[in-house]
């Protein structure tokens, strides 16, 4: 069963200028400014006198820069760019007893991948994102959202030594996804989105999916907004039994394949809010406000505004920085100038998008 | 008594200090990857790590060795991305993994390539007394990872591709052993027009050398039909994963079918870092001929089930030392 959903008008900022509110929001990550890198890898430099006390200085630094930026795109909820984090996997790796790392595989080419092994039963360790989320909800001016990558991807992207199937190793993460969510609920979050890539590789595990879910948000309040993040597959798989998934809302990339796959939700009727992706993350090219525009209105066809939440099709951390932002500035602007004409009814809801001649 | 031969598929994952430095002379895009004609700085290093995975088999006692196939940055599709008539496009999903390779899009007649053939030449100056075992992509699972935009006729293309590998295998060194990574059988079997071509294909490729050829599966077990078609091509051995999938259907595909009078087993899981010991690794090979009763093989060849290129260097390392160490428990045992 999906969570009851009624919980986004905490994120509608006082100055909101139309009556229609659509939430903005971004996935999470965001192009790391040069000089972070550059600080990244000092650190690890023997002749240099950069420590580690310099790296956190500078990581704050970067949160700051990043959180900042997404407040002045106008997003009404925001992200630190997940600067702190070198990988979606490895960062969590690290953190969870139980993992090791054994050095670089393959992923394509020359691009690897540092796949971590699961070689005793995970436990919870340190905190994860506290700190992070601590830091960031101070020096913003708008609601943060915490991304945290989800059990199944945890599980499947890593080797497993140590369980007998790969569904009993995502369910022992699932609960330490619980208990994090439990101590960022305590810290004041109110926005938490789950990453799991790994569920449209392997679409067959949905119920695997499910099931974690469900322990995750175990004992979390409901006016604690609850995000799924889903990438690049194919949806009919996965569709309707994301129906059943207890969240919020599932925000989900269909901008990259030119919403070929956007029917797949209008039978049956979508009953999580939905977080269209309106921006291609694959492509250097800012999308103009006019064309983000008529992205939107494909989300119309599967959910009403009240229920429709406006996000990039995913992390934007390859793309160059500056063309980042102008796409972030032009989501905000074209969802602003739709729900100004959905306030004007200028919008035919029962068929937003029109039909081509 | 069954010869025990410690061997591998090859596919190599790289020395951790390759995989920086190639990257760094390459780069990370698509079209920065393998065409088949570098040279200069990127062809020295490919040498000097050639050079350090054959020393490293050699010292763990395998029973062939392998050039490593250090170059083949699109994995099995190698043989055709670097292939003059071929384009190497979009990045796409290499089998059930979250591994990609360049889809080769085939443009114009397969005529012979010899890039295979010169790697193993330069191999075979490094390898002193040892048994060269060279490696190729079956004809089946070549096609199955191309796009076929020139022959137009599924049947036509077939033949091309096992022409294309038999005209390959010719110009190669001598060599022991010639393994044929056959992923595409299990994951992707053929339809019945393939079935029908698949042993006359294997043949097409096995015939151009006098070497021993091991058409090896993994992934999981063949289905029914396919293996009994497979087991019509005239080769030494076929291979099997005992480590993915229903070890079941295997054995059963073989006591209906048969099997040839040696046999290939992928006992070490070549997709996971947990190190199975010898002893586990002899487990499943006694395990194999206790389900075979009736037959006692002439030789067995124990390596990885899938190319071990998913793994980190030093699992990969001791895998390996499992694997020649399982090879040799029993001739120990035997000469005790």
């Amino acid at each position: 069963m999906s969570r009851p959903a009624d919980n986004r008008e905490q994120f509608r900022p006082e100055d909101h200028p139309n009556d229609h509110f659509l939430l903005t929001t971004v996935v999470g990550s965001y192009p790391k400014p040069k000089w972070l890198n550059r600080a990244d890898e000092l650190v690890g430099d023997e002749d240099s006198k950069f420590d580690e006390e310099d790296l956190k200085e500078a990581h704050d630094d970067a949160a700051r820069v990043i959180t900042h930026e997404h407040e002045r795109c106008g997003l009404d909820t925001v992200v630190d760019g997940e600067v702190r984090r070198n990988e979606m996997v490895e960062f969590f790796a690290d953190r969870i007893d139980g993992y090791e790392f054994n050095g670089p595989v393959k992923v394509w080419g020359h691009n690897y991948f540092d796949k971590p092994s699961v070689s005793a039963e995970v436990s919870y360790d340190e905190p994860w994102l506290v700190d992070e989320f601590e830091f960031t909800d101070n020096v913003a001016s708008k609601p943060v959202k915490v991304p945290i990558t989800g059990p199944y991807t945890l599980g499947n992207w890593a080797f497993n030594e140590a369980y007998e199937t790969e569904e009993e190793l995502v369910y022992d993460l699932a609960d330490l996804v619980n208990i994090e969510v439990e101590r960022l609920v305590e810290a004041g979050a109110k926005y938490i989105q789950i990453d799991e890539p790994a569920l449209a590789t392997t679409p067959d595990d949905h119920a695997i999916v499910g099931e974690a879910l469900e322990r995750i948000v175990s004992g979390i309040p409901e006016d604690v907004r609850i995000g799924l993040h889903v990438c690049y597959g194919d949806y009919s798989r996965i569709y309707p039994e994301l129906n059943d998934y207890p969240v919020d809302e599932v925000d989900l990339e269909l901008c990259n394949g030119g919403y070929e796959q956007i029917d797949v939700f209008t039978d049956p009727e979508f009953v999580p809010d939905l977080a269209l992706g309106v921006v291609d993350v694959h492509t250097a090219e800012v999308e103009s406000v006019e064309e983000i525009k008529e992205n939107i209105l494909q989300g119309l066809k599967v959910v009403p505004p009240e229920k429709l939440t406006i996000s990039p099709d995913c992390g934007v951390k390859l793309l160059p920085r500056e063309v980042a932002y102008g796409k972030m500035e032009n989501l905000v602007k074209a969802t602003r100038e739709i729900e100004a004409e959905l306030d004007a009814g200028e919008i035919d809801l029962d068929e937003p998008v029109p039909l081509a001649d | 008594m069954t010869e025990r031969v410690a061997t591998t598929p090859g596919l190599f994952p790289l020395p951790d200090a390759a995989k920086q430095q190639l990257s760094d002379l390459k780069g990370h895009q698509k079209g920065d990857l393998i065409s088949g004609t570098e040279g200069g700085e990127i062809a020295a290093a490919y040498e000097e790590y050639r050079g350090e995975v054959i020393d490293q088999q050699q010292s763990t006692g395998l029973d062939r060795i392998v050039e490593g196939q250090l170059r083949w940055d699109d994995m099995l599709a190698h043989p055709l991305t670097t292939h003059e008539n071929v384009s190497a496009k979009g990045i796409v999903r290499y089998y059930d993994n979250n591994n990609f390779y360049r889809d080769p899009v085939v443009e114009g007649d397969l005529t012979f390539s010899g890039d295979v053939a010169n790697e193993l030449t330069a191999a075979t100056e490094l390898l002193g007394d040892d048994a060269l075992q060279a490696t190729l992509p079956g004809p089946y699972s070549l096609m199955d990872l191309a796009t076929d935009d020139y022959y137009g006729d599924e049947g036509d293309f077939f033949e091309a591709v096992s022409e294309f590998l038999g005209d390959e295998v010719e110009a190669f060194p001598d060599h022991e052993t010639l393994f044929l990574l056959e992923p595409s059988l299990v994951e992707n079997a053929p339809n019945e027009d393939l079935q029908e071509q698949l042993a006359e294909a294997v043949d097409t490729v096995a015939s151009k050398t006098d070497a021993d050829v091991v058409v090896h599966t993994y992934f999981g077990a063949l289905d029914e039909k396919t293996y009994a078609h497979l087991m019509d091509a005239d080769v030494e051995a076929l291979g099997f994963d005992l480590v993915a999938g229903d070890r079941q259907d295997t054995l059963s595909n073989i006591t209906e079918f048969g099997t040839k009078d040696a046999a290939a087993l992928g006992i070490a899981d070549g997709q996971n870092t947990l190190v199975e010991s010898a002893e586990t690794l002899e487990e499943r090979v006694e395990w194999f001929e206790d389900q075979i009763p009736v037959q006692e093989f002439d030789r067995l060849y124990l390596s990885t089930n899938t190319e071990p290129f998913y793994l980190p260097v030093n699992k990969h390392r001791e895998k390996l030392a499992a694997i020649a160490a399982a090879a040799n428990i029993d001739e120990e045992e035997v000469t005790a």
